[in-house]
């Protein structure tokens, strides 16, 4: 047995870590050493007679009586059947460059607590843990000091020989980051009928044979194994805090001493609180505490810090900028207002489109649909998580705005996934990887696993997205997860009214999460992933699934009037927000818990997952409770509105902070920023004439960007719900690259919501306006070449941007956020929602690396008929395509500039009075049936697209750059294949439809610049008539599909 | 005449349930949500319905194996009112999750509760969760679900956990011989082949299989996305077909029960 402790003191109850060096992978080779040590001799204290279960004989011995026992499980796969994640390991460890290592084996870990009888040990082992067919297990009592027997005899029973020289590390969760398993595990085991099991705790032991040698298994640890924000390694030290977590501390009302406090004294309490909070913010803090004559309790400055987070509050972009723009000497300056106010919000007022149905109000905005139902869009941000642990911070990205979607109007039934990532190349150098950081592939694979993770258990298609790559998101990745709801047109409105219930339901409630708004309004640094330990959750889908399900059949019974979700800043932000106007008392310790030991200030600010706040009238609260219980949802009533103005927090029948609701949402002061731009001074490189343009062009193709994601796509369930009706992937082999996505919310009808993005910073390198007008632009090509129309589409504005303290930054920013405005008025396109997520830079030390400032537009519009829609594979030889629009010489941010390592300063303009007519011309041509196939150019301009649509669709295609519409002065064929201009369409016309094709698009720039033929070849003829590129579409196919392969 | 009742299963973690529905429906059938929970409580009772569906999903997240904690729900807490669903002609239906709920709690392929487990769906050899049209080649079988399907059909998979293994020689046997084996994947001619065609590594590229009766049938593709033209990847070039080509296996069990129940 394991000695029971219990510590009071309140650091103690934080994840513990194997060193003592919080939450740090602990120095290598000697623990590492001491840990296989410590197993195998583990191993050998037991009398296999007495303690040994294997199949066959069962008994499984002594400690079980009366007494809580801990367990280990091992379960492990059996001899002759494969283990796909052990050979995946093995061949990541080649990845790294370490050879020796023979065979990887791993053995999943339960440590089972309670009381329990043999038989029932038994049972867990064979009716729960294990798949008889394929899996064995073994089970044994754990020992806190193994009595060390001589050090004769084998290796473990029952394994193959060639693990008795094995190495052995065994990875566990840190007390407190929960995983989902363990509530199963219960769940499990009261089917079986066994009553005393009481806690679960998994973990993972992995064996390596073969020639290791310390330095290496650290670095295998460190690289693949361990994340040392989450894990640890298992000790015998940590298992102890493992199985037995000490208490947290008693109830304390803390008091901070503001009243008298000098700046530099108001400077430290923010940070050693992390508050996050400047100087100024504190200084207003104080002179509100001074008129209220007391000094401020810890949650009182806990909730003002919370909802005051640019998080929440968005105060750079709505707070006082003071701009300063310089181009070519000419100086203009103006103040603004309210950044987004001036923009993106005006150009919706001033489009005021019909079918808006709530806009930068809600959770999310809300456009129609159909007669009956509308549907909602949202994307958020979850960058500075997912740096820190890829899988967690993305699954739990996704969880939140799902629960955006949920908390909209009185919910929405989630119907589709957007994700758009910007990562460090995959190829990045392992040296150059900044401390403390992950290195992108792991970063990549963690992101994509766990948005796989979240949305497929969710059962919610996630069927659009964009990866992107540049060094600068090394220590800081772009993780943007947007959702699509389907609302009933009359459940849009929520209303909160004094009186009624604040009900919190879902999942528990524990320390994760605990400054996560806050964190993310800070820049990432080499110490991220010690002081933001708790920042860090792992999302539990099936939670999240129960909620949604239960709200969605409570809100069609009426049993609620208004809903939110518990995201960033918690209950504080929630229920902050819900009784903005009216006022609200709760009682924090109604607030059902994951673990005791949490103080009221962080029951408040929790940020743990899968919860969302109701209001609820009293008459209606048994009923709404009963249903969630029936559903497996935990349900509370915490506390209720009121009609005081303030918000009043108690905590055992003791007041624990009282805030005015005036103070608490319009007590920020306002800052005037500066802000600055000036065009960054570029040139156009100097590029020679290439040799080989095949050679160019199988290169763009292999670009990360641009090739095949094919490796991520299909790990996406991007077809449950039945609805997908323009998937992904399309063509004669289900391989090609479709432009936008388009899903039936309802089955029985073939209307269909179609999904796209735009997004590229290098635009934004150049000039920030451009990048804008280009993100909107592209986003909505996308949608055209589908064969939607503009006239139902709305877009949501994403700015992920560095420190706004910084006037060039900041400048960039409000350039971008004109574009925005101007595009939107062009296209007539209104903003719906939007978010933005600043700070994003690592700092190393002095050195700083910011991200690029990248906007990502996401775009929703309504498509009446799916049935008329087009894919972009070539579908019949014989058929001519079409090139729309003008290709000029826009080299600048391209992707062929890009290959050769240049920026360039020639940025793509959109032109504001042509485009949008030609995208609409376009729209109508498919409409009437007149094109097959579609595609947009982007990346790799024409020459990317076109070979995409000829090897999507198994074709060949010859094509004349002389017949391509540009200005005279454009006499470069490296440059008419690679331009990225914008607005141009390629569209496959059959000869038949040509003469009606070209009268519809009569007075656009059109050429009819190409043939498909059955020759699987992909032919260019140059200007001056010779052939300049000739390649098998095979190989072109191959060169595109290349990169990801094998992942 | 009354119409065919079909229970759809919903278990936590559930999440086909609805165009699982929507199929049923366009079969012809009556289709109806029953928790796990309604069943435990005897708020619903199966014995109400002709047709039990278990659609695809993560029920319990998929802890501690696909399916595994949906099966030994079943097999522990509803034993006797499952019990005599399957005993009494009635047919199921077990989609991707459903199928693993079937094969764990041992009703597939024996069609009795009481079994050990003869066989499993672990992890697809490619290590992957993967999403993907398959071709189904039909064998001869006895299911009644799949009667008068003799042409390969096309359905998507999405699964991580679909590798389909016997545990021993005998039982490969035993299902063969008794034309209990009703999908084998194949490649898009119809042969034998191996991933991507097989998805996941299934022994003997084994898609979906019946009870001795025929009436319990499961599988790991989705007949339910592909109930109508639009949801097929190529509808954009190989034309819009009226139907899709698993509304048929819906309507086969459909038509059975009104036939013979």
């Amino acid at each position: 047995m394991l000695r029971r402790r219990r510590a009071t003191q309140r650091g103690e109850a934080n994840p513990p870590s194997p060193s003592g060096c919080g939450g740090r992978l602990p120095s290598p080779a000697s623990l590492l050493l001491g840990v296989s040590l410590w197993i195998r001799r583990r191993r050998r204290s037991w009398d296999p007679a007495a303690w040994h279960s294997q199949r066959g004989s069962r008994e499984v011995a002594k400690p079980a009586l009366n007494t809580q026992t801990d367990w280990r499980f091992v379960i492990r796969t059996r001899e002759g059947f494969s283990d796909p994640d052990a050979r995946k390991l093995k061949e990541d460890i080649a990845d790294l460059g370490i050879q020796g290592v023979e065979k990887v084996s791993i053995v999943q870990v339960y440590y089972v607590g309670g009381v329990l009888t043999s038989q029932e040990l038994q049972q867990i082992g064979e009716k729960l843990l294990v798949d008889s067919i394929v899996q064995e297990y073994e089970v044994e009592a754990v020992h806190p000091e193994p009595p060390v027997r001589p050090s004769t005899g084998s290796g473990r029973t029952g394994e193959s020989k060639d693990f008795i020289h094995s190495q052995v590390v065994e990875v566990a969760y840190h007390p407190g980051v929960r995983d989902p398993v363990e509530d199963s595990l219960k769940k499990g085991a009261l089917d079986l009928g066994i009553a005393g099991l009481r806690q679960v705790h998994t973990a993972k032991e992995y064996a390596f044979a073969g020639s290791l040698p310390a330095e290496q298994l650290t670095r295998i640890c460190d690289r693949l194994l361990v994340n040392a924000t989450v894990q640890q390694i298992v000790t015998p030290e940590n298992l102890e805090r493992l199985l037995n977590p000490p208490a947290g501390s008693p109830l304390s009302i803390e008091t901070v001493h503001l009243m008298q406090a000098s700046d530099t004294v108001l400077q430290r309490v923010s940070i050693d609180h992390q508050l996050s909070l400047n100087l100024e913010e504190m200084r207003a803090i104080q002179a509100y505490f001074r008129t209220q004559k007391r000094e401020p309790t810890l949650i009182e400055l806990e909730t003002l810090a919370q909802t005051w987070s640019e998080h929440c509050k968005h105060k750079t972009l709505r707070g006082p900028i003071q701009y300063t723009e310089e181009i070519d000497g000419k100086i203009q300056k103006r103040t603004i207002q309210n950044l987004l106010k001036s923009t993106i919000m005006r150009a919706t007022e001033e489009l005021n489109r019909h079918g808006c149905l709530s806009v930068f109000e809600d959770n999310s905005g809300v456009i129609e649909f159909d007669e009956e139902f509308a549907v909602c869009f949202k994307v958020e941000t979850h960058n500075h998580p997912s740096a820190l642990e890829p899988f967690g911070g993305a699954s739990t990205g996704v969880g939140g705005v799902i629960r955006d979607i949920l908390g909209t109007g009185l919910g929405a039934k989630p119907i589709a996934s957007t994700d758009v990532f910007c990562f460090a190349p995959p190829d990045f150098p392992a040296e150059k990887v900044p401390p403390g950081v992950l290195h992108p592939r792991r970063v990549i694979k963690g992101v994509v696993a766990g948005v796989k993770d979240y949305g497929n258990k969710m059962g919610i298609p996630t069927v659009n997205g964009a990866v992107l790559f540049d060094d600068r998101f090394v220590g800081n990745p772009l993780v943007y997860c947007g959702n699509v709801g389907l609302i009933p047109k009359d459940k849009v409105t929520k209303q909160v009214s004094p009186g009624m219930q604040i009900v919190l339901a879902g999942g528990r409630t524990g320390r994760d999460g605990v400054h996560g708004a806050t964190f993310s309004s800070l820049a990432l640094t080499t110490e991220s992933e010690v002081v933001s330990a708790t920042a860090v959750q792992i999302g539990d889908p099936i939670t999240e699934k129960k909620l949604a399900d239960a709200l969605l059949l409570a809100r069609d019974q009426g049993l609620f009037s208004a809903v939110t979700d518990c995201g960033a800043g918690g209950l504080s932000s929630a229920v902050g927000e819900m009784a903005a106007d009216s006022g609200a008392k709760v009682f924090l310790e109604r607030v059902p818990l994951k673990y005791t030991g949490l103080t009221p200030a962080e029951i408040w600010i929790s940020e743990s997952q899968e919860r969302m706040v109701l209001a609820v009238a009293p008459a209606d609260l048994d009923r709404l409770l009963n249903l969630f219980r029936e559903h497996g949802v935990e349900a509370t009533a915490v506390g209720e509105f009121t009609d005081s103005g303030w918000l009043e927090l108690f905590h055992a029948g003791i007041s624990v902070g009282k805030l005015e609701m005036d103070f608490l949402h319009g007590g920020v002061p306002q800052i005037l920023r500066p802000a600055r731009w000036s065009p960054p001074g570029l040139k156009e490189p100097e590029i020679p004439v290439p040799s080989d343009l095949a050679d160019c062009l199988l290169k763009s193709l292999s670009r990360w960007e641009t090739c095949s994601k094919e490796w991520i796509i299909r790990q996406y369930d991007h077809e449950v719900q039945g609805g997908s009706s323009l998937k992904p992937l399309v063509g004669v082999a289900n391989q090609g690259p479709s432009d936008a996505a388009v899903v039936r919310p309802r089955l029985d009808s073939p209307r269909g919501v179609v999904l796209s993005n735009g997004i590229n910073f290098r635009y934004g390198d150049i000039d920030p306006y451009w990048m804008a007008l280009l993100a909107v632009e592209e986003a909505l090509r996308q949608i055209v070449a589908v064969g939607g129309s503009l006239e139902s589409v709305a877009i949501l504005d994403n700015f992920c941007w560095g420190d706004p303290t910084r006037p060039e930054v900041l400048g960039s920013l409000v350039r971008a956020a004109q574009g925005c405005y101007d595009a939107a008025k062009a296209f007539g396109v209104p903003f719906i929602s939007g978010k933005d997520s600043l700070h994003n830079e690592y700092r190393v030390g002095e050195k700083v690396i910011p991200i690029p400032g990248t906007l990502l537009i996401s775009a929703i519009g309504i498509v009446a008929d799916a049935a008329r829609l087009v894919s972009m594979d070539a579908k019949k030889a014989g058929s001519r395509l079409y090139l729309v629009g003008s290709t000029k010489p826009e080299l600048g941010g391209s992707s062929y500039y890009a290959s050769l390592g240049f920026l360039g300063a020639s940025v793509p303009q959109v032109d504001l009075a042509q485009s949008p007519l030609l995208m609409s011309a376009v729209s109508r041509a498919i409409g009437q049936g007149l094109a097959v196939s579609a595609h947009d150019c982007s990346e790799g301009g024409l020459a990317v697209a076109a070979a995409e649509m000829a090897f999507a669709g198994g074709l060949g295609l010859t094509l004349e750059l002389e017949k391509v519409p540009r200005p005279t002065t454009l006499t470069r064929e490296d440059f008419i294949l690679f331009s990225e201009s914008p607005t141009r369409f390629l569209l496959e016309v059959p000869e038949e439809k040509s003469a009606d094709f070209e009268r519809a698009l009569a007075g656009f720039p059109l050429g009819k610049i190409g043939q498909f033929q059955k020759e699987p070849v992909f032919r260019v003829i140059g200007l001056g008539g010779q052939s300049v590129i000739d390649v098998a579409v095979e190989v072109l196919q191959e060169a595109w599909q290349a990169p990801f392969k094998g992942w | 005449m009354a119409k065919v009742r079909v229970a759809i299963l919903k278990a936590p973690g559930t999440n086909c349930d609805g165009e699982t529905a929507y199929a049923f429906e366009l079969a012809g059938a009556q289709p109806e949500w029953v928790w796990v929970e309604e069943l435990k409580t005897n708020r619903k009772k199966l014995e109400d319905y002709q047709i039990l569906a278990i659609p695809g999903g993560f029920t319990y997240g998929d802890d501690l194996g696909a399916g595994k904690l949906l099966a030994n729900e079943l097999k522990y807490r509803l034993a006797e009112s499952l019990d005599s669903f399957l005993r009494r002609d009635k047919l199921v239906i077990g989609i991707c999750n459903g199928f693993q709920m079937l094969v764990k709690a041992g009703i597939l392929p024996s069609g009795k509760l009481s079994t050990e487990q003869e066989a499993t769906l672990s992890w697809n050899d490619s290590g992957k969760f993967e999403d993907r049209w398959v071709t189904l080649k039909p064998e001869f079988n006895i299911c009644v679900w799949t009667q008068g399907i003799e042409e390969p059909i096309e359905l998507p998979v999405a699964h991580g956990e679909g590798k389909f293994s016997p545990k021993d020689q005998t039982v490969l046997e035993h299902l063969l011989g008794y034309g209990q084996i009703v999908f084998h994947y194949c490649d898009p001619q119809g042969k034998e082949a191996g991933y991507p065609w097989n998805p996941n590594g299934s022994v003997g590229n084994i898609a979906g299989i019946c009870d001795p009766s025929g009436r319990i049938f499961g599988l790991m593709p989705h007949p339910e996305r592909h109930v109508a033209g639009l949801q097929h990847p190529r509808w954009t070039r190989e034309g819009l077909a009226g139907e899709g080509q698993g509304l048929q296996i819906f309507r086969n069990g459909v038509r059975w029960v009104e036939k013979h129940l």
